[in-house]
């Protein structure tokens, strides 16, 4: 059907479909959603695409030390239309992080719009870079 | 012996075959692959239009543009770098950025003027309503 395209630089055409260790009680495909993860000195930030995940539908724990997120994909309607072409599955996002101990857990923020998830995770004041003014002797 | 020279050298009649043989290879090969391009599209229709859907994350929808000619349906956009300051550390990077196109044919020609694209949570969805002069006409039979 496609007959000529210009792959976005180094995107993944499909979405990974994993096989959780442990299940979801839903019968969906779960996916490996696609992660950026960054680090400045004060935070770590995480950006994960979820496409056709809004902010009811996105659910962000950190239990010990494991930050998982999980964005559920709304149905697409099938009643009025009959499918044609079938080239993405629709599921549920679910992946896990094992973050450093030394995060702010009350100081996280999660943002999602467009489909992008983004994640702000301070760091604790202890881990963060101190500058030690050093005075001139007389 | 009037035979040239480079006919009593050992030369193997196919080695040519066989270079360009490589040489298309290396270029349709490709071709057969049959994962879907960037962007993937779930298609579905009824009598009256089709609808299809993309799952295009993290784009500005004034980077999205949308061509319809006839029964061709063309979705191009770019997904702009969204990192953060340049001091930050990337650990990880898998998301792809950049431009992309994807043209595809639709089953009927569609009426240009009512196609209608909605981008919501990164997935694109466009409607094309089927033309008039595409819908099926029944023909009534008379006899005798």
């Amino acid at each position: 059907m496609s007959i000529m395209t210009e792959q976005i630089k180094s995107a993944p055409v499909e979405k990974k479909e994993t096989k959780p260790a442990v299940e979801m009680t839903q019968d969906r495909p779960v996916f490996s959603p696609v992660t950026d993860i960054y680090e400045n000195k004060e935070s770590i930030l995480v950006v994960c695409d979820m496409p056709d995940v809004d902010e009811k539908g996105v659910d962000v724990t950190l239990e010990d030390e494991v930050l998982t997120l999980v964005g559920h994909q709304g149905a697409q309607d099938t009643k009025e239309h009959q499918l044609l072409h079938r080239g993405y599955d629709t599921g549920i996002f679910r992946r896990s992080f094992t973050l450093s101990a030394d995060v702010d857990r009350e100081k996280i923020k999660a943002r999602i719009a467009g489909g992008v998830l983004h994640l702000t995770i301070p760091k604790t004041a202890k881990t963060q870079p101190r500058k030690i003014p050093v005075e001139a002797g007389s | 012996m009037l035979w040239p020279m480079y006919t009593t050298v050992s030369v193997d009649p196919f080695s040519e075959m066989k270079r360009l043989q490589g040489e298309m290879n290396r270029l349709f090969g490709t071709v057969g692959d049959e994962s879907e391009p960037f962007p993937a599209v779930n298609v579905w229709s009824n009598a009256d239009e089709v609808v299809v859907t993309a799952e295009v994350p993290g784009i500005d929808s004034k980077d999205l543009n949308i061509d319809v000619q006839g029964d061709q349906l063309t979705l191009a956009g770019e997904r702009k770098v969204d990192a953060p300051s340049e001091e930050a550390v990337c650990h990880r990077c898998e998301r792809g950025y950049g431009k992309f196109v994807r043209s595809m044919r639709l089953p009927f020609d569609v009426e240009s003027g009512k196609v209608s694209a909605r981008y919501q949570n990164g997935v694109l969805m466009v409607t094309l309503p089927r033309a008039e002069a595409s819908k099926p006409r029944k023909i009534a039979v008379t006899s005798e």
